[in-house]
């Protein structure tokens, strides 16, 4: 079963975000074996805004595209190249080597602990 | 993950269950759709071997004096030439020229013919043959219930099989020809073993009955790992044809075309004698040509198109896509979609609209992918 991270919240759209200013934000692992084998991640751009609950995005496996939704409202600080040269790092470790990008937050949009989400989305605390 | 209540189950589920796949609805059957990874699903295949469950196609067995002659008529191909033993690809097409299914048949005697349809067409097909019937000396039987089918594909598919039939038969697999087949006794069972796939490499499908393919499974499975052998899923088997530029029924194929759009018109037999169903509709797509062809796309940049995207030339709309993939081989994104045929030749630059924001892909020659021999 896919691993929950109970130290980060999650948003409906299976994005996790840390407590960290900036934030950094991912993909949970729920997502990650959903969609299968990721070739492909277009991440926004260092310095433009992102709206919460709005398409920032987008994540391509071989079997699907998903769009990728920011969890928050506020400025994208760094974006992570090395998942974007490698999107196979989503699926190894989406908590960690995995992340796609951080952001200056202004505003929060709706999100869930990770205890919600795992029942949500049966996921496994971990 | 959805799972449903209504989905057939093949003899193998279980087995599939306790390798831990994820399954997907497929042609009103619950089949897996991987076990792993799909990547190294579709790697193991190019490299070494896969193993697939396809137990949800169907197998019809024609059999009686007129067998040739009737399947003549149902089916567009000619089957009543080809030689006991071997296979061919054909289709089987409704009184306008609408593709019905595409299909392999085998003949296995005289008087003997396996026709095996895709699974979710199985029901129409066998309706279609049974109508069609009549007025012939055969008898049109269904064993799709009673008869499972696995596949062995890749290059370690003849070594794996190697190991697991009887001395007296090396030769008998070594020798089998690609669309040949032959009964076969294979881990102890006796099967219909033939040389056939749907993946782009060499690779063997065994057909045989529901209570001998749990064991037939395990023993491929367990033989074939010591070649590098991994069970292999739904998704993984789609990359891979389309990699190999063949096309899936429902995708590429449907009732609402011929086979002249879709680049099988050689598979259309004016020659043989027979008035087979939809022959005075195909002459006549054939001498008007079709207006619509189905073409390979590669991709210019990385993003992927996919089923049902427009395809645009100079911002109008020329075409759309039937299938699409990242190719795990190819290492770019890979198309098939039917485009106005002035539009169809190798070379021309197209673009793919893929959700708002148009890629530029090249139409290039079928397939994608080709085997070393």
């Amino acid at each position: 079963m896919s691993t929950v991270l109970p130290t980060l919240r999650y948003s409906a759209e299976h994005e996790w975000i840390d407590d960290a200013s900036p934030a950094k934000i991912g993909i949970s692992q729920v997502a990650a074996d959903t969609l299968g084998d990721i070739v492909y991640v277009d991440l926004p751009e260092a310095g433009s805004t992102v709206t919460a609950g709005e398409a920032c995005g987008e994540i391509e496996s071989t079997k699907s595209v998903s769009e990728l939704f920011s969890p928050v409202t506020g400025t994208i600080v760094e974006v992570n190249a090395e998942a974007a040269e490698n999107p196979a790092l989503l699926n190894e470790d989406p908590y960690g080597a995995g992340w796609l990008f951080t952001v200056e937050v202004d505003e929060e949009g709706p999100l869930l602990s990770a205890q919600e989400y795992a029942e949500a989305n049966g996921g496994e605390l971990a | 993950m959805t799972v449903s209540t209504t989905s057939k189950h093949t003899a193998l589920h279980d087995e599939h269950a306790a390798l831990g796949a994820s399954f997907t609805d497929f042609g009103g059957w619950d089949m897996p759709l991987k076990y792993g990874s799909e990547l190294a699903e579709h790697r193991a295949v190019r490299s070494a071997a896969g193993l697939f469950d396809l137990s949800h196609m169907g197998e019809i067995r024609v059999t009686g004096p007129d067998a040739g002659t009737f399947l003549n008529t149902a089916l567009v191909g000619n089957l009543a030439v080809i030689a006991v033993g071997k296979a061919k690809y054909s289709l089987i097409c409704t009184p306008d020229g609408g593709i019905i299914d595409d299909l392999i048949t085998y003949r296995l005697a005289e008087t003997e013919y396996l026709v095996v349809p895709n699974a979710g067409n199985a029901p129409a097909v066998l309706a279609a043959l049974q109508e069609r019937a009549a007025g012939f000396d055969v008898t049109v039987a269904d064993e799709s219930a009673e008869t499972s089918l696995v596949a062995v594909q890749g290059p370690a598919a003849e070594a794996i099989l190697l190991e697991l039939v009887p001395a007296a038969q090396q030769e008998l697999v070594t020798g089998m020809k690609y669309y040949a087949a032959a009964e076969a006794t294979v881990a102890g069972t006796r099967v219909l073993l033939a040389r056939t796939g749907y993946t782009g490499e060499d690779g063997f499908e065994l057909y045989v009955p529901n209570a001998r393919a749990a064991s037939l499974w395990e023993a491929l499975l367990e033989t074939g790992r010591g070649h590098g052998l991994i069970p292999c899923g739904l998704a993984s088997r789609d990359s891979l044809r389309l990699e190999a530029g063949m096309p899936l029924y429902g995708q590429e194929l449907t009732r609402d075309l011929t086979p002249y759009e879709a680049g099988l018109g050689p598979v259309v037999s004016f020659k043989k004698a027979e008035d087979f169903v939809g022959r005075a509709a195909l002459e006549a797509r054939k001498a008007e040509g079709a207006t619509r062809t189905l073409v390979g796309l590669r991709g210019l940049g990385r993003r992927a198109a996919r089923a049902h995207y427009p395809v645009l030339a100079d911002g109008r709309r020329v075409g759309e896509v039937t299938s699409g993939v990242p190719s795990p081989t190819l290492g770019h994104p890979i198309a098939l979609a039917y485009v106005e045929t002035g539009f169809a030749q190798p070379g021309t630059t197209l673009d793919v609209d893929l959700r708002g924001r148009t890629e530029p892909f090249e139409v290039v020659p079928l397939p994608f992918y080709q085997r070393q021999k």
